[in-house]
């Protein structure tokens, strides 16, 4: 039998646990990859080798010449899943950086301006949430071509809308205490108030919410990559080589599960990042 | 009658000009981001073929002509032909469209099923090691992209087990892959979110009472807790359509379903503007259509909302 207990307190936060712990190690090997790769990769990526094409990983009959097997080609999949790892890294942390800095500029703009502005911008804003961000970026890649800069400024629109609706709450509510009001009393311009005073005071939930964007770019940039839309041969991503994996399922299931398992582990880990981020940095935010 | 047109009428003008702004934004972006006729023709065309080519599908046009042709013809259900397939767009996305329905509305009653009862029993469960292990995998469920775990679906049970076919659609066990593969990772994000509904509604003072009056454990649980946490889930399951969408694209895909997801990866890389307008259209009406019914069955399922736009009626 149980019983409803009303909870007044909630129990203390734990000190770092066991997976926030992996977390944090996937994460930092994947950022020391990341950086390093050109000096981890035993091959070159394009480096191809006919005689030892579809090589099997060590421990399923294939040896430490190519520890995680070799690909149709006989390029060197550790080789191009660090540089894969490189290259998704790179885009989604640029995709990121601009997803947060235009979602916070448009909606500190809206909680500036009311009126007439914030009306149009909301409105933008739920035409954006009617659409999903794989057709519309599907829709625009085909259009303007493809080129790893335009790739990244089109990924960094993926959630301004979710940013650029917290930062105005964030900013309205700011904007009505104390501190704001002060300096602004004080003859500060909007700008300095803005950006001195309530971007530092709303800096953490907007980390925070970057911890979700993030993972979620990784998600949608190696979806793009793996319809063939993303990035494109010789460069190489997580998606590229999944869907060139898939070719050789039945095959080499290797060439499909190291990038699989990288792309899961990586979501898993920058999420699980997230919810301790959240916890220690912004326990109001849910 | 007034009261309802006060609550339902600025949602439904609001929904109205999403789709308005959402059909200017891709037929601008299309329109002017290069020339279809280059396209379709390839670059070796001569002039004269190129010139026949935009006379005939308006191209040679300024652009707010064919916008304002464009919208006129949409309004009476012409949104062109394919300059692929030669055939009304419409017509094409409508043929396709029951394949596709046939994968999507499996799997969102596959997403309910699942994700309502496992959400619901780790919130009564909550911290035990059975809720904390449903949490761990849902972390999975909805981390794991659609077409990995696609490709890892096919690869236990068509590869290695040889029980279901690894794409097509030919035979009801098609259906079994793609239906868990779209369908697994909503239910993982439902599970959670009615977990905590769940948790929340529980800790609520009406919760108390009701148990302090004597009524059963299950009773509260049925009649005071679970109607309470189910009204927010519905508001996700809204924003879930789109992800749906995506995922149905991808999905698609990975198992060679002739549905609309495919058609439009190949018309975008063929860039068959007609056919990828349509589809972008029919999406954003689905989708602001289902968010504007939850909204106003919010409305029927919680008065409270009502009392604010409807006065004391």
């Amino acid at each position: 039998m149980k019983t409803a207990t009303v909870e007044t307190n909630r129990p203390p936060p734990r000190s770092v646990d066991l997976p926030t712990l992996i977390a944090v190690g996937w994460v930092l090997l994947m950022l020391f990859t990341a950086l390093a790769a050109p000096l981890m990769a035993p091959y070159e990526i394009t480096s191809i080798d006919l005689r030892h094409r579809l090589t099997p990983p060590v421990g399923f009959g294939g040896t430490m010449l190519h520890a995680l097997g070799t690909d149709d080609l006989g390029r060197d999949v550790a080789s191009r899943l660090f540089y894969s790892i490189r290259t998704s890294l790179l885009v989604a942390f640029g995709a990121t950086a601009i997803s947060v800095l235009v979602g916070t500029g448009i909606g500190f703009i809206a909680a500036y301006f009311r009126g007439l502005v914030e009306h149009a911008l909301l409105l933008m804003i739920d035409v954006q949430a009617s659409l999903p961000f794989l057709i519309v970026a599907l829709a625009m890649l085909a259009c303007f071509g493809n080129s790893l800069t335009l790739f990244v400024a089109l990924m960094g629109l993926y959630g301004w809308e979710r940013n650029a609706r917290l930062a105005r709450g964030l900013a309205i509510t700011a904007s009505a205490q104390g501190y704001a009001s002060a300096t602004r009393q004080l003859g500060a311009h909007p700008l300095r108030v803005y950006l001195r005073h309530i971007l530092p005071n709303s800096a953490a939930t907007l980390l925070v919410a970057a911890t979700v964007t993030f993972p979620e770019i990784v998600l949608v940039e190696s979806g793009l990559s793996f319809l063939g839309l993303g990035v494109q041969p010789p460069m190489t991503s997580l998606g590229v080589m999944v869907a060139a994996g898939r070719e050789y399922i039945t095959r080499a299931s290797w060439m499909l599960l190291a990038p699989s398992l990288v792309i899961v582990m990586t979501a898993v880990a920058v999420s699980v990042l997230g919810d301790w981020l959240r916890d220690k940095l912004d326990p109001t935010l849910k | 009658m007034s009261a309802v047109f006060r609550f339902a009428g600025p949602k439904v003008l609001r929904a109205g000009l999403s789709i308005l702004i959402v059909v200017t934004f891709t037929f601008v972006v299309l329109r002017a981001s290069g020339d279809p006729a280059l396209q379709i023709l390839g670059p070796s065309a001569r002039a004269p073929d190129l010139e026949a080519f935009r006379r005939h599908w308006g191209l040679d046009q300024p652009l707010y002509v064919q916008y304002v042709r464009y919208v006129l013809a949409a309004l009476h259900c012409d949104f062109g032909n394919s300059m692929l397939a030669g055939k009304p767009a419409l017509q094409l996305v409508f043929e396709r469209a029951p394949l596709t329905l046939a994968l999507m509305l499996p799997a969102l009653a596959l997403t309910m099923l699942i994700g309502i009862p496992v959400g619901a029993y780790a919130a009564m469960h909550r911290d035990t090691w059975v809720d904390r292990s449903v949490m761990m995998l849902t972390v999975f469920g909805f981390t794991v992209p659609s077409f990995v775990l696609g490709l890892l679906l096919i690869l236990i049970f068509s590869v290695t087990l040889g029980l279901f076919p690894s794409g097509g659609a030919d035979r009801p066990e098609s259906f079994v892959l793609p239906v868990l593969t779209l369908g697994l990772g909503g239910a993982a994000i439902i599970a959670r979110f009615t977990r905590s509904a769940m948790i929340e509604v529980l800790s609520q003072l009406y919760i108390v009472a009701a148990s302090a009056k004597g009524v059963t454990w299950r009773q509260v649980v049925r009649h005071h807790a679970f109607p309470n946490a189910i009204i927010p889930v519905l508001t996700l399951f809204g924003l879930m359509l789109g992800g749906q969408v995506a995922g149905a694209v991808l999905v698609e895909s990975v198992f060679g379903w002739p549905g609309i997801g495919q058609l439009l990866v190949v018309s975008v890389a063929n860039r068959d503007l007609a056919v990828v307008q349509v589809i972008l259209l029919l999406v954003a009406l689905t989708m602001t259509s289902a968010n504007l019914l939850i909204d106003l069955l919010y409305g029927v399922f919680d008065p409270r909302l009502r009392g604010t736009n409807s006065g004391s009626q």
